[in-house]
């Protein structure tokens, strides 16, 4: 199995790490690839864009033609996550808490609206204990920085983490067919079981 | 041979142990300082205090703020003064922007004190902007690093191009819940700054002279003594740890890692991509640029060429397109770091 991670900026390396361990836990022989150019995107069963800021990593995929192939590869069925960044990425339709509108190239391929910042700065960032419907019931220690969030799904996107935030219901995690967007990042954390849950759930189906 | 350099440096920027080892150890380090505090071996300036007992609250944690500066690797941070170049660099790719009252290369033209930017720039400049805002305070300069964190911007700089309030300590930084960045020239200055809570490491270079030479010369001695040390025994470890003035953990666990335990940038005379890339290779996780980009003439196609040089360094391909983007003509006039005086520089400020 190969599995490609998006490598412009950001937690690139955590992700390498974590797929790695994975493979290790399930006993899988796969391979991790990073992903700057677009060649490097044939051949993949399945791709992580991580977290770092959207505009740089997107402006760099556009630039080096990555974009429009990744766009082709999903919409053909390339199983994707995307984590932080990634998921705004992903997403059909993206504002700005304190800017509103932006004007950075997306992928625009999965049902969910997302609000970048949305629960403030860096100093509003925070870490939580979460249930995630599909994974199992024990709890799953979520680290959200800058975190976007998913406002709106539609079609065949459901969420599968919700948490209450200051009284109101937030969707932090989506799934639509083999498209995952989460907007925390479990790569910082020592717990494969989301990576896991990716590769077996998501790319094996 | 080269090529085996390069191999022993990618390897050096991956972690071989998960986030979540690096993060226990801080914890562990940060337990320390507050059982210190206890015993009232350790002094603490300002109003406030460490939580109690890292029980771990929701917001300002260890890990979200060791986990911020995870996102800025591969990326360039831009220094601006002002709402329209902070437009520029979200508009180039810049990961983040460092917001300045003079640019390094004025602060050196125009001499007197150096100090924070004013406050109603920073905040015109965070709400103009989608990626994170940072801000650089003097060493030492406790009540600047407060109203800075109360502001709420992303990241703190205590840096040696502002003058420092204090001649012999830094900010004792467990005491706050925002990040910061701590320039360094060796590995042990690099390390005296994680064990104060740094959250970001920079290479000091010579700041505001367009002339690179000085962060090559400080990324090779903190890798060189890295790479150094992996040959050595416990014993001869734990003298350095003694020498350095740090714990011998952190030293150890720097060893095994192969790289400092925090994210690590370049900075100081970053003028062009192939500055950068030079630094990517060296070792860097991602590069400031401060006067390079608005002291040239050709701010808009710098910013970007020097983005796409710094996440493409591994591409010379790539790196030579960014190069083109730019003329040399246009590159911000360069000053000779052997023909300024001793007491012109600015990394010696703050050991």
């Amino acid at each position: 199995m190969r599995i490609g991670v998006l490598g412009f900026q950001g937690g690139v390396y955590e992700h390498v790490y974590m797929l790695k361990k994975s493979f290790h836990e399930l006993g899988i022989n796969g391979k991790v690839l990073i992903v700057k150019k677009p060649q490097q995107l044939h051949d993949l069963d399945g791709i992580i864009i991580p977290g770092g800021e959207s505009t740089t990593i997107s402006i760099l995929a556009r630039k080096t033609n990555v974009l429009e192939l990744l766009r082709e590869k999903i919409v053909e069925g390339l199983p994707v996550m995307g984590v932080c960044a990634g998921a705004i990425m992903l997403a059909k339709e993206v504002v700005d808490q304190v800017v509103g509108e932006t004007k950075q190239p997306l992928l625009g391929v999965m049902d969910i609206a997302v609000t970048r910042n949305y629960f403030g700065r860096q100093r509003e960032s925070f870490e939580l204990d979460i249930v995630l419907d599909e994974l199992d019931d024990k709890p799953f220690r979520a680290v959200f920085i800058r975190a976007p969030a998913i406002t709106k799904y539609w079609g065949a996107t459901k969420p599968i983490g919700i948490i209450n935030y200051n009284g109101e219901k937030v969707v932090v995690a989506a799934r639509e067919n083999n498209k995952l967007a989460l907007s925390f990042h479990p790569e910082l954390t020592s717990d494969t079981r989301i990576h896991r849950y990716f590769i077996e759930k998501i790319i094996k189906k | 041979m080269f090529q085996q350099y390069m191999l022993l440096n990618t390897s050096a920027r991956l972690y071989d142990v998960g986030f979540d080892t690096i993060v226990n150890f801080f914890y562990k380090l940060a337990e320390t300082y507050d059982k210190l505090r206890e015993d009232g071996l350790f002094f603490i300036y300002g109003p406030e205090k460490l939580p109690d007992r890292i029980t771990i609250p929701k917001q300002g944690t260890l890990r979200v703020k060791y986990g911020f500066p995870v996102f800025q690797k591969g990326g360039v941070c831009m220094d601006v003064t002002n709402v329209e170049q902070a437009g520029i660099a979200e508009d180039a790719g810049a990961v983040s922007v460092m917001v300045l009252d003079k640019l390094p290369y004025d602060v050196r033209r125009s001499g007197g004190v150096a100090r924070m930017a004013s406050v109603r720039v920073i905040e015109e400049v965070m709400n103009s902007i989608t990626i994170p805002v940072m801000a650089k305070v003097r060493i030492g300069h406790y009540m600047e690093a407060k109203i800075l964190e109360a502001l709420g911007v992303d990241m703190i700089d205590e840096s040696e191009v502002l003058t420092p309030v204090d001649e012999k300590h830094h900010i004792n930084k467990w005491l706050f819940t925002v990040p910061f960045i701590n320039g360094a020239r060796d590995l042990g200055e690099a390390l005296r700054r994680i064990t104060e809570g740094a959250a970001l490491i920079r290479t000091k270079g010579e700041a505001g002279t367009g002339n690179v030479a000085e962060a090559v010369r400080h990324m090779k001695l903190i890798m060189g003594d890295i790479l150094r040390l992996r040959n050595t025994l416990p014993e001869e470890r734990i003298r350095v740890a003694r020498e350095y003035g740090i714990p011998y953990e952190l030293l150890d666990l720097t060893v095994r890692l192969g790289r400092l335990p925090v994210v690590n940038f370049a900075a100081g005379g970053i003028a062009t991509p192939a500055d950068a890339a030079l630094m990517m290779w060296l070792g860097a996780d991602g590069v400031f640029v401060g006067s390079g980009i608005f002291k040239s003439s050709d701010p808009r196609e710098r910013a970007e060429a020097i983005v796409l040089a710094t996440s493409m360094w591994d591409d010379p391909e790539t790196v030579l397109e960014a190069q083109r983007m730019i003329s040399e003509q246009k590159s911000m006039m360069g000053i000779d770091i052997r023909q300024l005086k001793p007491e012109e520089l600015l990394q010696v400020r703050g050991t």
